[in-house]
């Protein structure tokens, strides 16, 4: 009998993600026998404490769900409870939550990009020490997450937790002096973000062709962010209160986020899915840069999500200067009374489709929240696909190597598992 | 000092907003990089959870075991500890569970709540580990977390900011939410520190800098009870974003037993 070696490495922590990931690696002779990837994310229960609050504190509360992508909580819970109310929004505060979604994808994927995800593909442990040798790239990226936060505090007064959200459209509405600076500014950086695109798309990457599914909303006219109906690769196509008929969500040990399939199948969600089902819906000048890096979409390399990162910043910079560009204040919001039933939600957060139910009853208040976040939908994917690229790398390199090779791979897919502590234990069990 | 201060920034059961407050900074986090030793912050890139600290910032509420022991050994190896936001300071939302079944509510989210790790409250820093400073808001903001880490460089105190919102709200002019407009704002209990942001677009305050000094919460709840407000809704304004901290919790308990 082969003695069992059990090596435990003490990587503290996964450096550069938002979470607590937990990766078990089972090699026996020299094949994964078993591998686990789990979130260790302390629950917070946010399910639970929604409920018995009336529909206004809503969007002050799922904000605190995320520091990173709060105005996509904020989204699908306006939309899911306004749906239920059956309150109209009008054109002008649907394109002015656009434009505030716009500056969350900017803030969010360059906070991922530049600081997250590029030190891995250059050899730095983090982005002030590549600032060293990389100063104009990463003031680039600071550049534009710092725009981004703006275009947010516009509407939101702050960027973390902002609080211009109301179910019915915005407390108030931007002054149009305000607007135009922004728009100054928003102008000034379009050459930061084709340039961004340019030199993603230079960074080499692993080519690591993969079969997996994408999921994203789609919308008739538009790039997806507010609004669409549910799609994916496979055929799918349906509206986002059928969601719960062809997703499921299930426990699995060790881990405290859900995970959620499609018709028993992982899939993936987040820019590169998006991408890969609404390159058509570019519109210019964004297609011509992304075509200019010669590289095409749909892609099968999930190493592709930081340049879809790149080419969502350059489209929302051009979006929200299309929004912005002929403002005038309107009235803020509409209101009327609150209604019992259900109320569905869905909207396109930086990090992929992001899925209210609120159940509220004649009282106003919320009976049942369930809210589908997207890392626990690109969970089962995660682990998939860490699968197939740590056996491609070679099991026989290092611990260190694999486990270096294992944390690039998730975080590439920028989960963002808030609430959680940022270890990666990584157990090797070699027979 | 012949050695650069050496900073840490660590996360507990949190959204990771407050440390934003640094990665949002743009030039000022490579200038931190610059001035001081970052001798752990993980979602910038450097791991180290026991390296001795000078300054330790702390995001987040303690909720699981693994959680009481971190923090414990992080206190043995830090000179300066600073809980920032209301998860540190308060419990956050999480700690609603607090004052609920919280047994009850793991069975309702997970098939199997005893494969999960956690305890059945969400706790400040404080109430775990003695604290030196804390900086209130959910979330903290680049000013408060810079402001704190410039004095401590300077080997000056930081100062509590603990007016009452109305204060700095009254100082830039803003009409009152509350008096023209009849606005639920707890600016007259809730801590300066965000800017007056709420009031500033013409909002009610929602508390999420927490208590003030010395407030009167039940003076507070009386003057909407006048204006129509049940008491359970005045309950539910204290028992939110910061239900944790002592001032809040006690208010939002009373006017929850009244009728």
């Amino acid at each position: 009998m082969s003695e069992r070696r059990e090596i435990k490495i003490n990587v503290p922590v996964l450096a550069r993600v938002e979470g607590e990931g937990a990766l078990d690696l089972h090699i026996r002779d020299g094949r994964i026998e078993n591998l686990k990837f789990h979130i260790g994310e302390p629950p917070r229960l946010f399910e639970k404490f929604l409920e018995g609050r009336e529909a206004f504190e809503v969007p002050d509360m799922v904000a605190r769900i995320c520091g990173i992508c709060p105005v996509a909580y904020q989204m699908s819970a306006v939309q899911a409870l306004e749906s239920l109310f059956g309150w109209r929004s009008t054109s002008w505060i649907e394109a002015m939550r656009r434009a505030m979604y716009c500056g969350e994808w900017i803030s969010s994927h360059s906070l991922h990009i530049h600081l997250l995800a590029a030190p891995d593909f250059f050899g730095y442990s983090s982005a002030p020490e590549m600032a060293r040798d990389y100063p104009d790239e990463v003031r680039r990226g600071l550049r534009l997450q710092s725009l981004g936060n703006e275009l947010i505090r516009l509407f939101g007064a702050r960027s973390v937790h902002p609080v211009g959200v109301r179910i019915g459209g915005f407390h108030a509405a931007p002054p149009k002096d305000r607007v135009k600076t922004l728009l100054d500014r928003l102008r000034s950086a379009l050459p930061d973000a084709e340039s961004l695109v340019a030199w993603t798309a230079s960074v080499e990457v692993p080519q690591d062709r993969q079969d997996f599914v994408s999921v994203a909303l789609r919308h008739p006219s538009e790039y997806p962010l507010y609004s669409g109906r549910i799609v994916s690769d496979t055929g799918l196509d349906i509206p986002v209160e059928r969601y719960e008929d062809h997703f499921r969500e299930h426990q699995e040990a060790l881990s405290t986020a859900l995970y959620s399939l499609l018709e028993g199948r992982p899939y993936l969600v987040g820019p590169l899915a998006r991408l890969n089902l609404n390159w058509d819906r570019l519109p210019e000048p964004v297609r011509s840069t992304l075509a200019k890096t010669g590289i095409p979409f749909p892609s099968r390399n999930v190493f592709h999500s930081m340049l879809a990162r790149a080419v969502e910043i350059h489209l929302a910079v051009v979006e929200a200067i299309r929004l912005l560009e002929n403002y005038e204040p309107d009235v803020p919001f509409v209101s009327g009374h609150t209604r019992a039933g259900s109320g569905f939600g869905c909207t396109e957060a930086p990090r992929g489709l992001l899925w209210h139910r609120y159940d509220v009853g004649e009282d106003g208040k919320i009976l049942k929240a369930r809210i589908v976040p997207p890392t626990s939908q690109n969970q089962a994917r995660i682990a998939e696909d860490l699968h197939r690229s740590i056996e491609a790398f070679g099991l026989d390199r290092s611990d260190d190597k694999l486990r270096l090779h294992g944390e690039k791979v998730i975080r590439n897919y920028d989960p963002c598992i808030s609430c959680a502590t940022h270890f990666l234990k990584l157990k090797v069990i070699r027979e | 000092m012949d050695r650069k201060l050496r900073v840490a920034v660590h996360k507990f059961s949190s959204c990771d907003g407050c440390q934003l407050a640094f990665l949002n900074a743009g030039e000022q986090l490579v200038e931190l990089f610059e001035l001081a030793d970052v001798v752990h912050f993980a979602e910038a890139g450097v791991v180290d959870t026991y390296a001795p600290a000078d300054v330790a910032f702390i995001e987040g509420s303690i909720s699981t075991p693994e959680e009481q022991e971190r923090i414990r050994r992080i206190r043995e190896n830090t000179r300066f500890l600073v809980p920032i936001g209301a998860c540190a300071t308060s419990g956050c939302v999480q700690a609603l569970r607090n004052l609920a079944d919280a047994g009850q509510w793991f069975a309702d989210v997970y098939s199997d709540p005893s494969k999960i790790d956690h305890l059945d409250t969400a706790t400040p820093i404080a109430a775990n580990v003695p604290v030196d400073l804390e900086l209130w808001g959910c979330p903290v903001n680049t000013r408060q977390v810079m402001t704190a880490l410039r004095s401590l460089l300077l080997g000056a105190a930081p100062r509590d900011e603990n007016e009452k919102i109305c204060m700095e709200c009254k100082r830039k002019n803003i009409v009152c939410v509350m008096v023209a407009k009849g606005q639920h704002c707890m600016g007259p209990v809730t801590r300066t520190g965000c800017g007056v942001l709420c009031p500033g677009i013409g909002r009610d305050c929602y508390g999420c800098y927490g208590p003030a000094e010395n407030i009167n919460g039940d003076s507070w709840g009386r003057w909407f009870q006048a204006k129509g407000m049940p008491a359970e809704r005045i309950a539910r304004r204290f028992l939110y974003i910061n239900s944790d901290a002592e001032a809040f919790r006690e208010a939002g308990r009373r006017w929850k037993e009244k009728p």
